[in-house]
């Protein structure tokens, strides 16, 4: 086989993969300005006739989806900077603070990963309803404060910052919190933002949870109002096409801008996991 | 105490905190709530709640709704985890292949699923699946293909749910087996074709087998994602037609929030934590032995 041939063999393949691949999103998306019941008509359109901003207004005017979108926002900004945060303070300690029982507490910790969050649902409700954050965006944000994940991830980055630095620092006479936020800080903003990134997209994408412990519409994050409003609108496929469009593009539109950072995570995750 | 483990106490109090109250302990607790029969008389006074210890797991036992349950999601992933795996491995080996080019080009379009919202897609789905309207059926109908109503028909609904989670998770194990096959040396395939192999015997004998270690990684991950396998079915099938969709954290769901019976409902999470070992157990013993 000719290498020309084999390339377009291979590049046809490749092309005919991201067609499928992106089909059901330009498919939401083009669905997402038809006029009510034009996704339903023979023969089927691809592409709206005469586009319309009719279910978006629907949705935002009406239903009141602004709400949805504003409490994902809160939920999953205060998350994201927390568990930053909270992550990289832990990270740091565990990757290059000297202390009794490091090494037993992280690998303690590292049994999380395999523990599905669902085994502790039922007790972190109760837990919930005690503290009175039932039905607070405090209750959908709490639990993912700080998360194995995040600090998995900065400690393994921490590991190769080297030592010497840090002793001079020291002699420096700086102390030791003051190293971690004006040295180590510093150097670790690529690995912040893969977290960062990371978990404002888990978290906006989160539902089971918010659904959970958000039991009035009042709070619902994006999710939950969606899965809610597909409930009630079941034939109107343009209105939840809008619905399901406001809540993909954010993220999907941050992946596109951030993805260097999101990508090298992933790959940092696993190469050493 | 020295100053540098003092600065380490500070700088993991809150993670553990967090962490430790609500993840660490309610999980044990959930194990302890699953001996008891907390219900909603409990939620309005937990006097009302008595130890049964392991009564409500030889209820689960005796409860056909559980065995569909487990099965379905057994179902699910022991069909959709290899095939996630296959298309994922295809999908890099392509991406990855040394003719290809524009490969960040077809890496993110191919990542894109992953990003996004589980609940949104699935809605998206479930009108691409619609028997008259949805673009499936139109398409197969353009083909003289037969039409079926994938969510409606008890034989096809867990299968449409599972193309879903392929086509919503393979760009991430993709992901990661790229990186497998960067770490390949490039020594290990000239020796290859030196001694004669070709094309399929360089991905026999020397991509799948330096790949390992990868395929463990990828194997656990996939297993533990696929097994708590929740907003696809409450989203588009609500567990139906004839309870084959319904799964395990599905039935934990109903049984913990909608009839509050928690004590029931704890002892279906806890076995859905053994599932989860014994998944991971599995992998590892099978790549032991490779």
């Amino acid at each position: 086989m000719s290498r020309r041939l084999e390339s377009a063999i291979l590049h046809g393949v490749l092309i005919a993969g991201g067609v499928i691949t992106l089909f059901p999103l330009f498919w939401m998306l083009s669905a997402s300005f038809m006029h009510s019941g034009e996704a339903a008509t023979f023969p089927p359109r691809l592409l709206p006739q005469a586009p319309t901003l009719d279910q978006y207004r629907q949705l935002f005017v009406r239903l009141n989806l602004g709400r949805a979108f504003f409490s994902s926002a809160v939920v999953a900004s205060i998350v994201t900077i927390s568990s930053v945060l909270f992550g990289s303070m832990a990270g740091y300690a565990f990757a290059k603070l000297r202390f009794g029982g490091r090494d037993r507490l992280f690998g303690l910790l590292l049994t999380a990963v395999v523990i599905p969050p669902q085994v502790g649902m039922l007790p972190l409700f109760l837990l919930m309803k005690k503290l009175h954050l039932v039905n607070s965006y405090w209750g959908a944000i709490v639990p993912s404060m700080a998360t194995m994940f995040g600090i998995f991830l900065v400690r393994q980055f921490m590991l190769s910052v080297p030592h010497d630095l840090l002793e001079a620092a020291r002699l420096d006479g700086a102390g030791e919190l003051r190293i971690y936020w004006s040295v180590v800080m510093p150097l670790a903003r690529p690995i912040l933002a893969t977290l960062a990134t990371f978990m404002f997209m888990s978290t906006w994408n989160d539902f089971m949870w918010p659904l959970i412990v958000l039991s009035d519409q009042a709070h619902y994050t994006l999710p939950v109002a969606l899965a809610n409003l597909s409930g009630e609108h079941v034939q109107d496929i343009e209105l939840m096409m809008a619905g399901a469009v406001v809540t993909v593009l954010p993220v999907l539109a941050l992946f596109v801008a951030l993805q260097r950072y999101y990508i090298a995570g992933l790959m940092a995750g696993s190469v050493k996991g | 105490m020295t100053a540098e483990s003092r600065a380490a106490l500070l700088l993991l109090a809150p993670a553990a905190v967090i962490l430790g109250v609500f993840f660490f302990a309610p999980v044990v607790a959930g194990f302890a709530l699953s001996l008891t029969d907390f219900d909603l008389y409990s939620l309005g006074d937990v006097h009302h709640t008595r130890l049964v210890a392991l009564h409500n797991y030889r209820e689960l036992v005796g409860s056909s709704i559980f065995w569909t349950a487990f099965v379905n999601t057994l179902y699910f992933a022991l069909v959709g985890g290899p095939l996630t795996v296959v298309v994922s491995l295809a999908a890099a080996l392509l991406v990855n292949a040394r003719l290809t080019k524009y490969k960040a080009f077809f890496r993110t379009v191919y990542f894109a699923p992953v990003v996004t919202t589980l609940v949104a897609v699935a809605i998206v789905f479930k009108y691409i699946y619609h028997p008259r309207f949805g673009m499936l059926n139109r398409a197969l109908a353009a083909l003289h293909l037969p039409t079926p109503d994938w969510l409606g028909n008890p034989h096809l609904a867990m299968l449409a749910i599972i193309i879903l989670a392929v086509w919503k998770g393979f760009g991430y194990t993709m992901i990661i087996f790229i990186t497998g096959l960067q770490n390949i040396p490039e020594e290990l395939y000239e020796a290859a074709r030196i001694d004669g192999a070709g094309k399929w015997q360089q991905f026999r004998h020397v991509t799948v087998p330096m790949l390992g270690p990868t395929f463990l990684f990828v194997g656990v991950v996939v297993a533990i994602g696929q097994l708590q396998i929740f907003a696809e079915p409450y989203v588009m099938t609500q567990g139906g037609p004839l309870n084959k969709t319904v799964t395990v954290v599905m039935l934990m769901y109903q049984q913990g929030f909608k009839f509050w019976r928690m004590g029931y409902a704890a002892s279906v999470a806890f076995i859905l934590f053994l599932l989860i070992g014994a998944a991971t157990v599995v992998q590892m013993k099978m790549q032991e032995r490779r």
